[in-house]
């Protein structure tokens, strides 16, 4: 068995091992990055990146491990890109006058369309937006996030808790531009 | 548990990341407490609508191909990195020396035979690499209800897949490969240890005989049916590879 038996090894478990989660990793970067060519540039940039330095994966978990470093090509690409990304949108959708409404939120979850659901997603600051994905369409455990996101479990919880109670709002905030609109 | 401001806790519970103790503390507070369990069917059915809205989007697939040759790609340039000498085997300096030589003799013909002469060559090289990489199949599996489905969803064609051990043709599985700019299907066969490589791509225009050629001391034989363009390509002898294409055209 020389080196190229080695090679070829590398090759065969890359593709067993992390293949398997490129779907996953395709849906954080489409997801974080908001446009499809350039997720297309981070889940390459991120897959390449795995398999050079699949020598240093120790057979933990081939999603979280893959997620890891697709999260963190996503995080240079955000800053590089978007700095101010979205947090300015959101504060702005939040100050609307919420309590004015006499509909309660839930109310509006109801009606809102997928559409709107997608739309408030993409507006959460991606601290927040990457919890919600990494859990509710992934379904990710915490323990999963915080080694994704490499923090304590209890940011992730607060983070959570925090991203679900903002998404609340903005799908709220969705709903009633388009009631206004229609008005 | 009677501390209905522990947010966090509602959204755990939720996710069934609680352990079983405080589970109950927190069902028990939540017979109590209206806004707390208020709060909980509205967090529910956000997760749900987020769950079933069906949100996930989807790679496609010229990408995830495209990104596949990459990897190859750079799989490739890192064994040589390492040592030319050492990771290939003597007979793949022939095959590189070949390659040169036909690559040479491409340039001075003219053009339609040139970018035929290309795509032999690419297909053939596809062909080594396929026995070279330790990567034949993406798919391993003998059996065609297994194989055929397994590339729905990653090319726009379906691909023919047969069972043609009865004609001493072992089914060992299929791959996706990247060939003349499109997806293609690699279907992979076996005789008395000598792999065949079955390229297929949509291709329009009417059918082709059969047409047998040796490159680089491969035999490849390709022709063109309902649509689709096929060609074999193999150690085996061309007696041998004319009998599968002539069972794949039946």
């Amino acid at each position: 068995m020389g080196p190229s038996a080695d090679s070829g090894a590398k090759m065969a478990r890359f593709e067993a091992v992390v293949l398997p989660h490129f779907d996953a990793a395709y849906n954080l970067a489409r997801w974080m990055t908001r446009s499809a060519s350039d997720a297309e540039d981070v889940t390459q940039e991120a897959m390449l990146r795995a398999f050079r330095f699949f020598d240093t994966f120790r057979g933990e978990n081939g999603r979280v491990w893959l997620l890891t470093i697709v999260r963190n090509t996503c995080l240079t690409w955000i800053r590089r890109h978007l700095p101010q990304q979205n947090s300015a949108e959101f504060d702005e959708r939040l100050h609307t006058d919420l309590q004015a409404s006499p509909t309660p939120e839930s109310e509006y979850l109801r009606q809102a369309t997928a559409e709107q659901v997608r739309r408030a997603i993409e507006h959460l600051p991606p601290e927040f937006r990457e919890v919600v994905l990494m859990r509710d369409l992934e379904q990710l455990s915490y323990k999963e996030i915080a080694t994704v996101t490499q923090s304590p479990l209890g940011t992730v919880m607060s983070r959570i808790s925090r991203a679900r109670s903002m998404l609340r709002k903005l799908i709220a905030a969705e709903r009633r531009s388009e009631v206004k609109q229609h008005d | 548990m009677t501390n209905h401001s522990q947010h966090n806790l509602l959204h755990a519970y939720l996710d069934d990341e609680l352990d079983l103790v405080r589970s109950m503390e927190l069902e028990d507070h939540l017979v109590e407490c209206g806004d707390c369990a208020h709060e909980v069917a509205s967090y529910r059915a956000l997760r749900e609508r987020v769950w079933t809205d069906n949100l996930r989007y989807q790679a496609p697939a010229s990408f995830r191909l495209r990104l596949l040759k990459e990897i190859r790609e750079q799989e490739n340039s890192d064994k040589q990195k390492v040592s030319v000498r050492a990771r290939l085997p003597w007979w793949s300096w022939v095959v590189a020396a070949a390659c040169l030589l036909l690559a040479a003799t491409t340039f001075v013909l003219d053009f339609q035979q040139h970018r035929e002469r290309n795509l032999m060559s690419e297909i053939v090289a596809d062909h080594v690499r396929s026995l070279m990489a330790a990567h034949l199949t993406d798919v391993l599996n003998s059996d065609q209800h297994t194989v055929k489905p397994w590339f729905t969803g990653k090319l726009d064609f379906g691909p023919e897949v047969r069972d043609l051990s009865s004609d001493n043709f072992d089914l060992l599985g299929g791959r996706l490969e990247y060939i003349d700019g499109h997806g293609a299907a690699a279907i992979v066969y076996l005789r008395h240890e000598h792999v065949v490589n079955v390229f297929m791509w949509p291709s329009p225009g009417s059918d082709q005989e059969p047409q047998i050629m040796a490159r680089q001391g491969f035999n490849l034989i390709e022709w063109k049916q309902a649509g689709m363009y096929y060609c074999a390509v193999s150690d085996l002898n061309q007696e041998e590879l004319s009998e599968l294409s002539a069972t794949l055209r039946r």
